[in-house]
């Protein structure tokens, strides 16, 4: 997870989050979500009691490594599962309006409506046989009873606000014709037509080159001013998190380990996993050293480990009395004077062990 | 395009002289013996010298080579018991065994086979790509299982099994026969319509099979979840997003079997007593009339050439990816 990396140094943001969050309605609301696919191996646990909210105009980044349910729980919440294949249970309250309990018509209104998504990928992401205009112009049309030429206007409209240059010209290219930026602000474009309250961003600059991945970031932040949504920005990319996001929800298979502000979780994380997500990205000043990765490797969701998931690859473990991480699962509560962040772990002094044991090492 | 198009072309034109070359040359290879099949049995080595004069055949190989092609081009004259008989371009020269110009023989034969593999196929895209992509919606239920079920039971049968099963008790259909389009339509459509069901549903087994592979394939591509997200209905996402995409390879497939079964409608035009293409060069083979034979192959490997460069003439409409130049 440490290839992607970019130089700010997390553990050093000193920027103060835009607005406090406590006193503001949450427009995306998870509570308890569970998303659990059955296959011939057995059930496969995917999301595991997860809640969070996210007001207008602010940015949550959900950060965790593969298959630790920061995408299944986001496709959950556009209501993107199967339902003959995944079992999902638990709340996600969007503007109100509960998308568990959507019917199909429900949620076909609701998809590309109030919440949209932009995908991990835009190479595969968009339909290489339809012109980008023609994919945009799809979607206004799915939420507004316009004509085409309307649609068409949006569209390019559409183009330009995302910075592509001649959009009368590109509306009507197909997406090869694109760069891999540009296919990603188009891919925006189609996202944002129907000016969404929620935005959903998963990895959108994982498949893109760094100068890239900065105007793309600054784009949705912009946008995001602009349209005042709500944002859940999906990465593993802590440079990316300290430069978009206010809020951070680390997950661990398919939990929440740690929540809270930004500034905080990076600054001063409670939670040995984010511990040594902070120890593994690597020192762009100074000798080199060698890379601290985090030993072991994720779990199967088939088989979660018992008490606390990340027990197994936990250094710290031995400092929690009566094998309790390996019998209890810990609470997601607050661990400090802090009422903004919680983590869940059964270290009696969490801050003390961080800036003990794991600041030193830090690079 | 244009120029992608005629260089297509010229390299069509020597596939098909190479194959010509080809089939000539096996011919005289093989122990046949044409001027001793038409003497019949009552034969004397005089007369047998006397037929081989009058078909070329006392010539080196090259030679009639040489004149073939060249009669396709220009036309040819044929000498036969001191008349002569004036073969207008394109000349296929005439049947040993029929006396008549191939050219004939052919244009006669054509539309039967024509008429048979089309309508045969209009059957199995529909049913082969309908129940394709439903079954690959429905994947891993009962439905699919009994779809896929049904296709590996239809194409474990031989298919002139299948036809010989359909031609004796399928007797509610109108009887089978050709009747030319243009004399009416309404009886050649009944006369064909036992062969149309019996190539389009044992071919819709197979297409079947292509179209849900392909469409499972494409349901789980990273654009039809966009698709999916844009909060269109099922339905589009499947058959605008879906179809379009996973019908790609089906088509490639399709211009291939089309060629193929162009060529090879044997056993529907024998079982069905459909006098076409098949049918021609099967008797000739059998009668080493080589005219007949050649014209055949010539047919064959035009229509093979032909179906590959509309193939790929159709992809560049289907795939905007693919520019020809």
């Amino acid at each position: 997870m440490s290839d992607q990396t970019s130089p700010a140094a997390p553990h050093t943001v000193t920027r103060v989050a835009r607005t406090p969050a406590a006193n503001e309605e949450p427009y995306l609301e998870v509570n308890d979500l569970h998303v659990q696919f059955p296959t011939a191996d057995g059930v496969v646990k995917a999301v595991q009691g997860l809640s969070y909210s996210v007001p207008l105009r602010r940015t949550l980044a959900i950060v965790g490594e593969s298959g630790s349910g920061k995408s299944v729980s986001s496709m959950a919440v556009l209501g993107l599962h199967d339902r003959r294949v995944a079992r999902i249970t638990g709340s996600i309250k969007v503007g109100g309006q509960d998308v568990v309990s959507m019917s199909d018509k429900e949620l076909e209104k609701y998809r590309g409506g109030d919440a949209s998504m932009i995908f991990q990928d835009p190479q595969s992401s968009l339909h290489p046989y339809f012109t980008v205009g023609d994919q945009i112009m799809e979607s206004y049309r799915a939420h507004h009873n316009v004509s085409k030429r309307k649609a068409k206007e949006r569209a390019v409209d559409m183009l330009g606000r995302v910075g592509i240059p001649n959009p009368r010209r590109r509306v009507d290219q197909y997406p090869h014709e694109f760069s891999g930026g540009m296919r990603q602000r188009a891919m925006i474009a189609m996202a944002l037509v129907n000016d969404p309250k929620l935005l959903i961003a998963d990895e959108p600059t994982t498949a893109l080159d760094v100068t890239v991945q900065a105007q793309i970031l600054d784009l949705i932040a912009d946008l995001q001013r602009d349209f005042g949504s709500a944002v859940v920005f999906i990465t593993h990319d802590l440079g990316v998190v300290a430069e978009i996001a206010d809020d951070i929800l680390v997950m661990y298979a398919g939990t929440a380990v740690e929540h809270g502000p930004v500034n905080k979780i990076l600054g001063e994380p409670l939670h040995p996993y984010s511990w040594g997500l902070l120890e593994s990205i690597p020192a762009l000043t100074g000798e080199p050293a060698p890379l601290h990765p985090i030993p072991g490797s994720p779990p199967s969701l088939l088989a979660v480990p018992s008490g606390c998931p990340f027990h197994p690859r936990c250094e710290f473990k031995d400092r929690v009395p009566d094998d309790l991480c390996r019998t209890l699962r810990p609470e997601l509560i607050s661990r400090t004077a802090d009422l903004g962040r919680t983590s869940r772990c059964h270290l009696k002094d969490p801050d003390r062990v961080f800036e003990t044991d794991v600041l030193p090492r830090l690079p | 395009m244009l120029l992608y198009i005629l260089k297509r072309v010229l390299s069509a034109i020597s596939v098909v002289i190479v194959t010509l070359v080809a089939s000539f040359a096996l011919f005289f290879l093989a122990p046949t013996d044409p001027a001793g099949v038409i003497c019949g049995p009552r034969c004397t080595p005089e007369r047998v010298a006397d037929i081989k004069a009058s078909l070329d055949l006392d010539e080196p190989p090259l030679q009639q080579i040489g004149a073939y092609m060249k009669g396709i081009v220009v036309g040819r004259d044929f000498e036969a018991g001191g008349t002569t008989q004036h073969c207008a371009a394109p000349c296929l020269g005439y049947s040993y065994t029929l006396g008549q110009p191939v050219t004939k023989l052919l244009a006669a034969a054509l539309p039967v086979t024509v008429s048979i593999v089309i309508g045969g196929a209009v059957v199995y895209l529909i049913v082969g790509v309908l129940a394709g992509t439903i079954a690959a919606q429905v994947r891993g239920t009962t439905l699919d299982k009994a779809v896929v079920g049904t296709t590996l039971f239809v194409q474990s049968i031989p298919y002139f099994v299948v036809a010989l099963l359909v031609a004796l008790y399928a007797t509610f259909l109108p009887q089978s026969g050709y009747h030319p389009f243009f004399d009416n339509p309404l009886t050649w459509a009944s006369g064909l319509l036992a062969a149309w069901l019996c190539v389009g549903l044992t071919n819709a087994a197979a297409y079947t099979r292509y179209s849900r592979a392909s469409m499972i394939e494409t349901l789980g591509q990273d654009f039809v979840r966009t698709a999916t997200s844009k909060g269109i209905s099922r339905r589009r996402v499947v058959y605008r997003h879906g179809l379009r995409a996973g019908l790609t390879p089906v088509v490639t497939i399709f211009g291939i079997d089309l060629a193929f079964q162009l060529t090879g409608a044997i056993f529907t035009e024998s079982i069905f007593g459909l006098p076409g293409l098949g049918q021609l060069t099967l008797r000739a083979f059998g009668q080493y009339d080589l005219p007949v034979l050649l014209g055949g192959v010539l047919v064959g490997s035009v229509v093979l050439v032909v179906m590959n460069l509309v193939v790929d003439i159709a992809y560049t409409f289907l795939d905007p990816r693919v520019r020809l130049g």
